[in-house]
């Protein structure tokens, strides 16, 4: 694989091509678990830890503890401690499929100069308000509008935000169906 | 029994190894389950054609004779052309010839059989890539209500139940049995995964020519960026016919059928269609974009611009606002699924310990991972080509050379 030098996105693709090589003959270590703790606060208001996960056949930890707050907004007659829920699902797609544009685009030697995206999840709330037993509680559609400015032409540009989609672990956890298991301690 | 080489499967693959041992003077058998080209007799549809014109079946000492080079065969004609070159270089085919296992032992291979054991030196795998219907997990969850089958079982619309069919896999396989079924006055939904677009003819010439013209199926297999993922592509979708029609999702939807995303689950009766139908069509038409460009540059560079049509690009795929994210199977609507979700090989005969973490074949370009046996007949195996009947010429020279030169080198052999 070539890596295109004078491109700097700042993604060291080589360890990620290296990761890729190595974990294909240790599959084992590529089984990872991801975890959070989420504490209640008070009313609609809760606050999510994240450090440790599960990979490379050991335990790991973030270099710190990150901390998220999430809330409901005063027009659902809450205090509007943080983002809603539903907020952060957006974020973590957004984020999700940027990390994805970047590490394309430094292994297709792509120099982004910015990139912008704008996440827009369409919900009808008389679904979790028990009004509406037909609707759906969660988004009907989500819209993901990439701004980029990059060194390319469109049509690349335009895989390049293509491929992020086929790569990215949320957009495949929101568009396909995830088994839950919700158990009570 | 005992002989120098065994060659496992009479298909085009296996013939054309067997010619190039012949060529080499290296005594050898060609064992068949069935009978020559047996696949094509057994496992394909009614109205399938080739997807290669018929002038991209050049195999050693033999090729297309007639007189519609650029035409498609049907399935009798592509039987006909296999078992006349079997004649023709007067193979030795073992037919009805089962195997039942393949063993290492002392100075090579012991390949068992329901007509008698085989010694031998060196073996070639020649059965094909396409001996089992890949179908996923959830199959076991479709309704009893619901008939299924798979795109190797399926012959003809008429042999289904009147009502709606749903088709999952968007390969040259799920779009032509779509397109069929669909006129047949069922209604098809297409359950539609990563695919490759392509127009049939493109500047007046057939895709598979600007492919082959430009080299593209000259790309060797060391030198393909990620080999594993071009062996597993799905086929182009393609169709071959008389019109030399184009037959993509478009075309599919201007029928009448409905695309929905990939079969990612199946609950409650209900299947569940991934939400990531507008990204696969966006990939495809950007790849089918980028197979355009090549071409053109090479048509430039090549001074064919004055000769050929000029460039011209086809229309993105039409996706819904809101494909449809699920389907009760339960509703009568759907009365048939079909599984056009790919093929395998089948090895479960092979008792040599050549496979990866994934069960495929350790090879490099056909040379298997264990001295003197050798692999052949599959995608991509040495080159693009390797995918086609074309393909199996340069294959099975190059290995058979390797075979010989083996041969020539006990220390090379078990």
């Amino acid at each position: 694989m070539t890596t295109n030098k004078s491109v700097e996105n700042g993604v060291n693709t080589q360890a990620l091509l290296d990761a890729r090589e190595a974990l294909s003959q240790q599959p084992a270590g590529a089984q990872f678990k991801w975890r959070a703790t989420c504490k209640w606060i008070n009313g609609t208001h809760s606050r999510s830890s994240i450090e440790g996960f599960h990979g490379l056949g050991a335990e790991q930890k973030h270099k710190t503890e990150f901390t998220f707050d999430a809330d409901h907004p005063e027009v659902f007659a809450s205090e509007d401690h943080g983002a809603t829920p539903v907020e952060l699902v957006l974020s973590g797609l957004g984020s999700c499929l940027m990390a994805g544009v970047a590490s394309v685009a430094q292994l297709r030697g792509i120099q982004l100069r910015s990139v912008t995206a704008k996440l827009e999840g369409d919900m009808d709330i008389l679904a979790i308000l028990g009004a509406d037993t037909d609707a759906r509680n969660g988004f009907n559609n989500i819209k993901v509008t990439f701004d980029i400015d990059a060194d390319a032409k469109p049509d690349d540009i335009k895989a390049l935000v293509a491929q992020s989609q086929k790569r990215s672990a949320v957009y495949d956890i929101i568009a396909n169906p995830t088994n839950i298991t919700v158990a009570v301690a | 029994m005992r002989t120098t080489t065994v060659v496992i499967g009479a298909g085009h693959a296996g013939l054309a190894m067997s010619r190039c041992l012949a060529e080499r003077s290296i005594d050898h058998v060609v064992l068949e389950r069935g009978e020559v080209a047996n696949s094509w007799k057994t496992e394909r549809w009614d109205s399938l054609r080739l997807l290669t014109p018929n002038w991209m079946s050049r195999l050693p000492g033999y090729g297309y004779e007639g007189d519609d080079p650029d035409g498609y065969r049907t399935m009798p004609q592509t039987i006909a052309f296999i078992e006349r070159y079997a004649e023709r270089i007067a193979a030795p085919v073992r037919t009805h010839t089962t195997v039942i296992s393949v063993r290492c032992c002392d100075g090579g291979y012991e390949v068992a059989t329901d007509q008698g054991v085989w010694q031998c030196r060196t073996v070639v795998l020649a059965t094909g890539a396409c001996n089992l219907s890949s179908v996923p997990a959830c199959a076991e969850a479709v309704p009893p209500t619901v008939s299924t089958l798979t795109s190797m079982q399926y012959r003809h619309p008429s042999k289904l139940r009147e009502g709606g069919v749903l088709v999952v896999g968007a390969s040259a396989t799920g779009i032509q049995i779509a397109d069929e079924i669909q006129r047949s006055g069922r209604p098809v939904t297409l359950a539609v995964g990563e695919h490759v677009r392509a127009p049939r003819v493109y500047r007046g010439r057939d895709i598979q020519w600007w492919m082959d013209a430009a080299g593209i199926f000259d790309e060797r297999y060391d030198e393909i960026e990620n080999i594993a993922r071009a062996r597993s592509l799905p086929s182009i979708q393609l169709v071959g016919s008389d019109e030399r029609r184009t037959l993509d999702l478009n075309a599919l939807t201007c029928l009448g059928v409905t695309l929905v995303g990939r079969l990612a689950g199946m609950r409650d009766g209900k299947t569940q269609f991934s939400g990531s139908l507008l990204n696969m069509c966006t990939l495809a038409d950007l790849k089918m974009n980028r197979l355009l460009d090549t071409i053109d540059a090479w048509a430039t560079d090549n001074g064919l611009d004055g000769a050929v049509d000029p460039p011209h690009r086809f229309d993105p795929t039409r996706v819904d606002a809101s494909p449809l994210l699920g389907l009760d199977l339960q509703s009568g609507e759907i009365r048939t699924l079909i599984w056009a979700t790919g093929y395998r090989p089948d090895y479960a005969w092979l008792d040599v310990p050549v496979f990866d973490l994934r069960g495929r074949v350790r090879h490099d370009g056909g040379v298997v991972d264990s001295p003197g046996m050798y692999v052949i007949g599959m995608p991509v195996l040495r080159c693009r080509r390797s995918t086609f009947i074309d393909g199996a010429g340069n294959d099975a020279r190059d290995l058979s050379a390797h075979l010989a030169s083996c041969l020539d080198n006990p220390n090379a052999l078990r």
